[in-house]
């Protein structure tokens, strides 16, 4: 297992802590899905409101890791003040460091990304910066201090699955040692599994659990799939090819007529 | 003096950051404050005074994807 600022997890799951239909149902999530790390935000709230320290209780009574994001931020500025109001709230040194450039696609933006990724590394942060799976993005943002990197597999929460296999292979292929998580974009077990069978360490998805018909029978599902991809991966599977190879021997087959 | 809390006016009494979130009901919350965009930790809220049209963000913990 990869090792993430000199953390080993026990699952290559992260998983997202919104959207669930109630608390009930997110802790049941979590509890079937062997996720080893929960995803949580920052986020204004009114005096007699409360909600966050109930939150935060169910947070730690799930005994994971967290790695809170900058969500919804589009300035380096805001995307530092938010990721330092999370340390203190969270009391850790991981960032899942969101730079948004355009709200239809929620891509993020490169420029400002690699900025602050590098102002946050400076201040001592773990920052896990989301990503496209750009090689020369990569680069940039390993030199400014990352030690991992999370490209996106499509647009958050699209569903869509791995939209760039070329890329992130390639991206895989070029940074054999920097643990690489796939975030966002994933919809159903099988995208999970394909993740993890091109080498990818971990995964980090969250609507595609919450938002499921069912989202404790999805979450078993995602962690069998997860099991499964890694295992391949491990197994290391046979290369692709384009002509057909007969399985069963030629040699001592019968001349029927 | 009249500030700004989480994006809405906010009359409040006191000038000290630790005794504005009193005064605003943050007794036990667990919170995170910036003023004017600029975080402030725990640690420095007490020696910070706050003046009339100041923008105070309080945030808590929230769910998050």
């Amino acid at each position: 297992m990869a090792n993430f600022y000199g953390v080993e997890l026990s699952s290559p799951l992260m998983l997202g802590t919104s959207q669930y239909p109630s608390p009930a149902i997110l802790t049941d999530a979590f509890r079937n899905s062997n996720a080893s790390v929960a995803t949580v935000s920052v986020r204004r709230e009114a005096g007699f409101e409360k909600a966050g320290n109930s939150f935060w209780k169910l947070i730690q009574e799930l005994g994971v890791r967290v790695l809170p994001n900058t969500a919804g931020c589009y300035s380096v500025r805001e995307a530092i003040t938010t990721a330092q109001m999370a340390r203190e709230l969270f009391d850790t040194s991981w960032v899942k460091l969101e730079v948004i450039g355009h709200p239809d696609t929620l891509q993020p933006d490169p420029f400002g990304l690699v900025e602050a990724a590098k102002l946050l590394n400076q201040e001592g942060f773990d920052v896990f910066p989301y990503m496209t799976e750009d090689l020369i993005l990569a680069e940039r943002l390993l030199e400014a201090g990352c030690e991992v990197l999370m490209p996106w597999g499509s647009p958050i929460g699209t569903g869509l699955g791995l939209n760039n296999l070329y890329g992130l292979r390639s991206l895989r292929a070029h940074f054999p040692d920097v643990p690489l998580v796939i975030d966002a974009g994933l919809g159903l077990p099988s995208q999970a599994a394909q993740a993890l069978e091109m080498g990818y360490d971990a995964v980090l998805l969250n609507t595609a659990v919450a938002r499921a018909g069912d989202p404790v029978k999805m979450a078993v599902a995602f962690a069998r799939a997860i099991e499964a991809g890694q295992l391949a991966y491990k197994a290391d599977p046979m290369e692709p090819r384009d002509m057909a190879a007969p399985s069963t021997p030629v040699l001592g087959k019968a001349f029927l007529r | 003096m009249q500030i700004n809390v989480n994006g809405k006016p906010a009359e409040v009494k006191e000038t000290n950051l630790c005794n504005i979130l009193k005064e605003l009901g943050y007794f036990d919350a667990k919170v995170a404050t910036a003023v004017n965009e600029v975080f402030v930790p725990t640690a420095e809220r007490s020696k910070l005074k706050l003046s009339a049209g100041d923008r105070l963000e309080i945030v808590a913990p929230q769910q998050g994807g």
